[in-house]
C-alpha cells in the first residue's frame, strides 16, 4: 500500500466527526455521580449549606421586614410622645397643666391623650406585701382615650371609660399583670394600690410603641385625684397627627407644650425605634449573607477537590473514553457536567432547605413567610456558577491527560 | 472482503526522556481486511507502543500509519478521535468496564461518541452481547460478572461499532487457561465472520495458534509469518 501525502483532504472527507449528545453528557454525569454516592452527597452538601444559609437569611430578613412594615402600618408612624424632661437643667418632670389643650390646638394634631404619673403610689397584690417590693410597677393616671391613641388592645376585661375613671378601678399593663400574678379579671380581682383596694377591670396586651405602660397600673384621672391625691399634672402626652404633617408637628411640639422652657420637653416618635430596628436588621442581613457566601465558596472548593480526586482516580476511564473516540472536549464536558450536576443538586437542595428554615422560623414567630424569588433563582444560579468554576480546572486536566498515559496507569 | 485496513511504513517512536528511549526502530507491515494475527514479543519489546500507535492513541516519531485509508499524520487530534470512534475497537487486559453500568450499557458506550441515539446504541449492543454469548447477562452490573464474562463484554464493546480493526491488548492476560482458550476461540469465530483482529500478546502459544504472527524484539520486527504456510 502506497502512502501519498496528497491524500490529506480525502482522509478527512469520509471521516464523520465524533459526537456526544447533551442528553448523553447528563446521563454520563448522573451515572458518574451515582457510582460514588457518598462522596457526591457530601460535596453537594457543602454547596447546599451555603445556598440554604443565604436563602434563609434573605427569607428571614424579608419576612421579618414585612412583619415590621405590617406592624408599622398597623401602629402608624404618626404617634408622637411629649414627655417632661428630668434631671438638672432638664426640667422638673412635669409639663404645664394646659399643655395638652395647647397641643390640641395645633392644626394637624388629631388627638391627644394625657398620662400623669401618680407620685408615691405603688401597687401590690395584697396589703401584706412589704412596701419595698414594688415590682417596678408604676401607677399612671390616664384619660379613657389613651388606648385608641396608642392603638393598644385589651387582653381581658375592658379599658377605663368615663364612669370607671371616677372609681377605684385599675387596668393593668401586660407586664404589671404578670408581676402581680393577676391572670384574669373574672370574679372580683383586687389589688392594693396607694393604701386602698382597687378593682382590676382589665388587662392589656403588650403596647408595641410605648413599653413603659406595660409596667404600669392605669387609673382614671378623676380617681387618681380623688383617691390618690394626684394633681393630674401631665408627665407625658401622646399625640396623633396627620402623617403628612408629622415633621412640622414635631418641630413645634416642645414650644407649644411648654412655651416658657421648651428645652425641658422631650419629643419622640416611637416608630423611629422600629425603623431603626429594621436598619439594624439590614446590617445583620448583610453580615449573614457574607457568611453564607463564605460557606458557598468553601462548598465550591469542596467540589473542586472532589473533582480533582475523581479525575486522578478515573484515569483508566478517561483513557478508555479516548480509545472509544471521545475528543478532549467530550472528556472535559463529562467532568464539567458532573461538577455542574453536583452544584445544581446542592443548589436546589439548598433553596429547599432555605425555604424550610424560613418557613419554620417565620411560622414560629408568627410572621408571614416571604422568600424573595431572587433568592431562589439567584441561589441556584450562584450554585451553578460555583460548580462551573470549580469543575473547570479538573475538566481541563482530564481533557489534557494523554490517553496512553491514562491507560498505562489504569 | 480484502485490501489493507492498516499499513505501517518505517514507523519509529522515541520517547524524549534522558536518555531517550527508542521504543520502535522502523516497523513496516500491512494488514489486510479480515486477518487475524498476533503481535508477539517479550516485555520491553515495544508491543504497547505499537498498540498505541496502531490505535492512534499516540503518534509515531517518524514514518506513516494508514488506517482504513486515512493517513494518521494528516489528522488532527479531533479527527483521530473520530477515526477511533468508527474504525478501531479496543480490548484491554484489564477489561476497563465502567463499574456503574450494566453489561448492556458498557457495550452501548462503544457507540457513545458516534452520535447514534441511545435506543439504537442499545439495540446494537444487545445484538453484540448475543454474539459473544452473554445475552442473558445484559442487565447485570459489570462488577457482578466473572473475569471471562467481563472480557466478553469488552469484546462486544469493541465490536459493536463494526470497526475496521480490533486491537486486543493481552486479552487473556487476566484470565485462567480455560477461560483464555474460550476467549481465543471467540476471537477466532469473530474473525471467521469477517472481523480484522490484532492480538498483542507476550504469549507465544497464543501467537502460534494464530494464522499470522509478527514477532517483535527491541522495537524491530524479528519475524512476520505473512505469506508463510500456516502449520
Amino acid at each position: 500500500m502506497s502512502v501519498d501525502p496528497r491524500q490529506h483532504n480525502e482522509d478527512q472527507a469520509d471521516l464523520l466527526p465524533s459526537k456526544l449528545h447533551g442528553a448523553d453528557v447528563l446521563r454520563t454525569a448522573v451515572v458518574g455521580l451515582r457510582t460514588r454516592k457518598l462522596r457526591a452527597a457530601l460535596s453537594a452538601l457543602g454547596i447546599m449549606i451555603g445556598i440554604a444559609s443565604m436563602v434563609a437569611v434573605l427569607g428571614l430578613s424579608e419576612s421579618s421586614k414585612s412583619e415590621l412594615l405590617a406592624q408599622l402600618d398597623r401602629l402608624g408612624t404618626n404617634l408622637l410622645t411629649v414627655q417632661a424632661g428630668t434631671g438638672i437643667g432638664r426640667g422638673s418632670g412635669e409639663l404645664p397643666e394646659d399643655a395638652a389643650a395647647m397641643i390640641a390646638r395645633i392644626g394637624p394634631v388629631e388627638v391627644t391623650s394625657v398620662v400623669s404619673t401618680v407620685d408615691g403610689a405603688n401597687v401590690f397584690r395584697t396589703d401584706f406585701i412589704p412596701e419595698g417590693q414594688t415590682g417596678g410597677i408604676s401607677v399612671q393616671a390616664v384619660s379613657p382615650d389613651l388606648l385608641d391613641t396608642l392603638g393598644g388592645t385589651v387582653a381581658e376585661g375592658r379599658f377605663l371609660d368615663a364612669a370607671s375613671s371616677t372609681y377605684p378601678a385599675t387596668v393593668l399593663g401586660s407586664v404589671a399583670a404578670e408581676r402581680l400574678g393577676v391572670a384574669t379579671v373574672a370574679g372580683t380581682q383586687l389589688v392594693w394600690l396607694g393604701d386602698q383596694w382597687f378593682t382590676v377591670i382589665g388587662i392589656l396586651d403588650q403596647f408595641e410603641l410605648s413599653p413603659d405602660l406595660d409596667r404600669a397600673a392605669l387609673v382614671g384621672l378623676a380617681a387618681a385625684e380623688k383617691y390618690l391625691g394626684d394633681d393630674n399634672v401631665p408627665t407625658a402626652i401622646y399625640v396623633r397627627a396627620e402623617p403628612a404633617a408629622i415633621d412640622a408637628v414635631m418641630g413645634v411640639l416642645a414650644a407649644t407644650a411648654n412655651p416658657e422652657t421648651p428645652e425641658e420637653v422631650e419629643v419622640d416618635r416611637p416608630s423611629d425605634a422600629l425603623e431603626a430596628r429594621e436598619a439594624a436588621d439590614d446590617a445583620f442581613t448583610a453580615l449573614f449573607l457574607g457568611l453564607g457566601g463564605v460557606a458557598l465558596l468553601v462548598g465550591g472548593v469542596g467540589i473542586a477537590n472532589v473533582m480533582v480526586i475523581s479525575v486522578l482516580e478515573r484515569r483508566s476511564e478517561i483513557g478508555l473514553r479516548r480509545a472509544l473516540g471521545a475528543t478532549k472536549r467530550h472528556v472535559a464536558s463529562q467532568f464539567l457536567g458532573e461538577a455542574l450536576l453536583l452544584a445544581s443538586v446542592g443548589g436546589v437542595g439548598g433553596v429547599m432547605v432555605g425555604y424550610a428554615v424560613t418557613w419554620a422560623w417565620a411560622t414560629w414567630r408568627g410572621w408571614g413567610v416571604l422568600v424573595p424569588p431572587i433568592a431562589a433563582v439567584g441561589g441556584i444560579g450562584a450554585a451553578i456558577a460555583i460548580g462551573a468554576v470549580a469543575g473547570l480546572y479538573p475538566a481541563v486536566r482530564a481533557a489534557r491527560m494523554s490517553p496512553t498515559e491514562a491507560l498505562r496507569i489504569g | 472482503m480484502s485490501g489493507e485496513v492498516l499499513a505501517l511504513r518505517s514507523v519509529t517512536k522515541t520517547y524524549p526522556t534522558t536518555p531517550p528511549v527508542h521504543a520502535l526502530g522502523g516497523v513496516s507491515f500491512d494488514i489486510a481486511s479480515g486477518e487475524l494475527l498476533a503481535v508477539v514479543g517479550p516485555s520491553g519489546s515495544g508491543k504497547s507502543t505499537l498498540l498505541h500507535i496502531m490505535g492512534t492513541l499516540d503518534r509515531p516519531t517518524s514514518g506513516d500509519v494508514v488506517i482504513a485509508g486515512h493517513n494518521v499524520s494528516h489528522l488532527s487530534d479531533r479527527d483521530l478521535s473520530s477515526l477511533r470512534s468508527r474504525h478501531i475497537g479496543f480490548v484491554f487486559q484489564q477489561f476497563f468496564l465502567l463499574s456503574g453500568y450494566t453489561a448492556l450499557d458498557n457495550v452501548a458506550d462503544g457507540l457513545l461518541y458516534t452520535g447514534m441515539a441511545l435506543a439504537d446504541r442499545r439495540e446494537r449492543a444487545t445484538e453484540a452481547l448475543r454474539r459473544v454469548g452473554l445475552a442473558h447477562r445484559s442487565s447485570h452490573v459489570a462488577t457482578t460478572l466473572s473475569g471471562g464474562e467481563r472480557q466478553r463484554v469488552a469484546i462486544a464493546r469493541a465490536l459493536v461499532g463494526r470497526p475496521s480493526i480490533v486491537l486486543a491488548d493481552e486479552p487473556t492476560g487476566n484470565l485462567d487457561t480455560k477461560t483464555s482458550d474460550a476467549i481465543v476461540g471467540l476471537l477466532e469465530e469473530l474473525n471467521a465472520e469477517g472481523s480484522t483482529i490484532i492480538v498483542i500478546t507476550h504469549n507465544r502459544e497464543i501467537a502460534e495458534a494464530m494464522p499470522r504472527s509478527i514477532g517483535l524484539r527491541d522495537g524491530i520486527i524479528e519475524y512476520d509469518t505473512a505469506g508463510m504456510p500456516v502449520s
